[in-house]
């Protein structure tokens, strides 16, 4: 269990640093769903089921294959680096660890040795209940939410 | 044997952070599109391990908002770049600086 | 027993279980493409394969080894790792569903029980849907990498095939999991054996829209687009020789298979039917009961390929969207209403 974490998060967080690194925007989308494929893994761990398939189904299955097609479309090759200004390439570095530092520690002030919890045993019936009858509302924007971005989606690749 | 509750949050945090990154220093459009999908699977981590520490769905619950989002997201993002590369033949962001005088 | 030979028998039986699962999937795959090749050539009023063994039947081998010593071209401008990978993705995906699928029962060996199955998910159903759903990334990588008309056009034609016809194939699903309610296969089946009735006489139209989705995202005849021959040459796998062709290949056929056992799952009872005789024909009946099923299924698709016609492509891409989704979508409401009423 312990090892299986590890491996995913030490291959998710390459992956990651992989995507934004990669020049080649095809490399970048392929190493995100690495990266969706490990969270999968994480969340498996973490007793989510559900999640972890819906995220390889809906995140890896759905979303990603609308990346690759839009790059294979537009034939996005290989980005040359833009110049960037001279404060954000000496400011950038620590102000990041700072960053960094700064939400780790948050983290582990608020919760000092907190040991895990037994895993939860949520099954689909579980999240669906919890959906459907105590964040209906919330639901029923998302819904809405979406149905704006079909039409937006279709409104914007028309051709004018 | 368990994992820490910590390590997920460490992780779901450096996943963030390499998310802005990305969105801050790329310049290819679909890339930085790409990095906000990092930040808010971070977000995912963090959310799906608080539904383990505090033993409660709730979390769960949210991630799936979250990732009906990102597919609103993706759906309409990649719908502008598309539209974009139409106008302008370019996926860079810095050269497209129609509202800059 | 104590548990520490209980969990090596437990492997042992697991590893052995795999292995021949893969060996029977990979004969049947095999000789798929002999059957496809017979009753095609019988609907068009030829012979078919006949001079390799009786019958042909040993034709898939000769294929076989044909397909290991042809010489290996990789395009002069591929992307030669995502080349690489596309077969390889493509192969594994098409036999990993295949560990959730329950073929049989289940029989007792030395005081164990072991279910006809190589695990048994409690998300079974999703695990199938979110391998099948990766399978796409092969098609669009391979014809990306290889840098080359056709298979981009067929690479690009198949990721938007599959996104339309996947939403149906889903949701398609969704009348029998509200029936059921439960997301495990072998629980669809076992649900299915208590109520006396397949799943088919109460969700018709949900099985005529997943079948029709399943043809599509197989890429078969009548929607076989992505590597249409006679417009795209070969498609996809256009560059494609030798080995990596025949990975590609296998794994088409592979997913004909598993497409196949989710229906029969699904909608036919699984590996329900009439039992008689002596106790180890019970055992093994569901299983030879399963194995009809789904070979009636691939004979199906053989069948469509001989008889129709392809899809124009602006007509796949309004019949998915303008007819199946919609169709899945009314399906979902009335079997909600439904259920609904009667509990």
């Amino acid at each position: 269990m312990v090892i299986l974490f590890y491996i995913a998060a030490i291959v998710a967080i390459l992956a990651a640093l992989g995507v934004v690194l990669q020049k080649t925007p095809v490399y970048s989308a392929l190493l995100l769903i690495v990266v969706l494929c490990s969270l999968a893994v994480i969340y498996l761990l973490l007793g989510a089921e559900f999640i972890a398939f819906i995220q390889v189904i809906v995140y890896a299955g759905a979303i990603m294959v609308l990346f690759v097609l839009v790059i294979m479309l537009l034939n996005a090759r290989r980005e040359t680096p833009g110049q960037g200004s001279r404060m954000a390439r000496w400011l950038g570095g620590p102000l990041l660890v700072v960053f960094l530092a700064e939400i780790v520690l948050a983290a582990w002030r608020q919760f000092p040795g907190a040991a895990s919890p037994p895993p939860l045993n949520a099954g689909p019936a579980a999240i669906g209940q919890l959906l459907f009858r105590s964040y209906v509302l919330p639901f029923e924007v998302t819904s809405i939410l979406i149905l704006v971005a079909i039409l937006g989606a279709v409104v914007l690749a028309k051709k004018s | 044997m368990t994992i820490p509750p910590h390590w997920y949050l460490a992780l779901g945090t450096g996943l963030f952070t390499v998310g802005v990154v990305g969105v801050l220093t790329r310049r290819n459009v679909i890339v930085i599109l790409m990095s906000i999908e990092l930040i808010l699977n971070a977000v995912n981590i963090n959310l799906v391990a608080f539904s383990r520490m505090f033993h409660s769905v709730d979390g769960q619950v949210f991630a799936i908002f979250v990732i009906t989002d990102a597919a609103a997201e993706a759906a309409i993002g990649l719908g502008l770049i598309i539209a974009l590369f139409r106008n302008k033949e370019t996926v860079n962001a810095d050269e497209i600086d129609l509202l800059k005088w | 027993m104590d548990t520490s030979s209980d969990t090596a028998f437990f492997l042992g039986v697991t590893v052995v279980k795999v292995v021949v699962i893969l060996w029977v999937l990979l004969t049947a795959t095999a000789y798929l493409t002999w059957l496809e090749r017979k009753v095609v050539a019988h609907i068009q009023s030829r012979w078919g394969p006949y001079r390799v063994g009786p019958h042909g039947l040993l034709q898939p081998l000769a294929d076989g080894l044909k397909f290991l010593f042809k010489e290996d071209i990789v395009p002069a401008d591929a992307d030669r790792v995502i080349y690489w990978l596309a077969p390889f993705i493509a192969f594994t995906l098409a036999f990993l569903a295949i560990a959730v699928i329950p073929f049989g029962g289940s029989f007792s060996f030395h005081g164990h029980v072991i279910p006809f199955q190589i695990t048994d998910l409690d998300v079974g159903l999703l695990f199938v849907l979110a391998v099948t759903s990766l399978g796409v990334y092969s098609i669009a990588l391979a014809g990306w990498s290889s840098n080359s008309k056709y298979p981009l056009f067929g690479g690009l034609r198949s990721s938007a095939q599959m996104i339309s016809y996947e939403l149906s194939l889903g949701l398609a699903l969704i009348g029998v999991l509200m029936i059921t309610g439960t997301l495990s296969l072998r629980g669809i089946v076992e649900y299915q054996q208590q109520h006396g009735m397949w799943n088919i006489f109460k969700q018709p139209v949900g099985f005529l829209v997943y079948f029709t989705a399943a043809i599509a995202e197989t890429n078969r005849v009548p929607f076989d687009l992505p590597e249409g021959e006679t417009e795209l040459v070969g498609g996809y796998h256009t560059e494609y020789s030798s080995f990596k062709f025949a990975m590609f290949f296998i794994a088409e056929y592979a997913n004909m298979v598993t497409v196949s056992c989710v229906a029969t799952l699904l909608f036919f009872g699984g590996w329900l039917g009439p039992l008689f005789g002596p106790p180890w024909l019970r055992t093994w009946l569901p299983v030879f009961w399963f194995c009809f099923k789904v070979f009636c299924f691939l004979f199906f698709y053989i069948w469509l390929r001989g008889t129709l016609p392809r899809f124009r492509y602006d007509q796949l891409m309004a019949f998915g969207w303008k007819v199946l989704l919609p169709v899945a979508l009314l399906n979902i409401l009335v079997t909600g209403a439904v259920v609904a009423a009667s509990s």
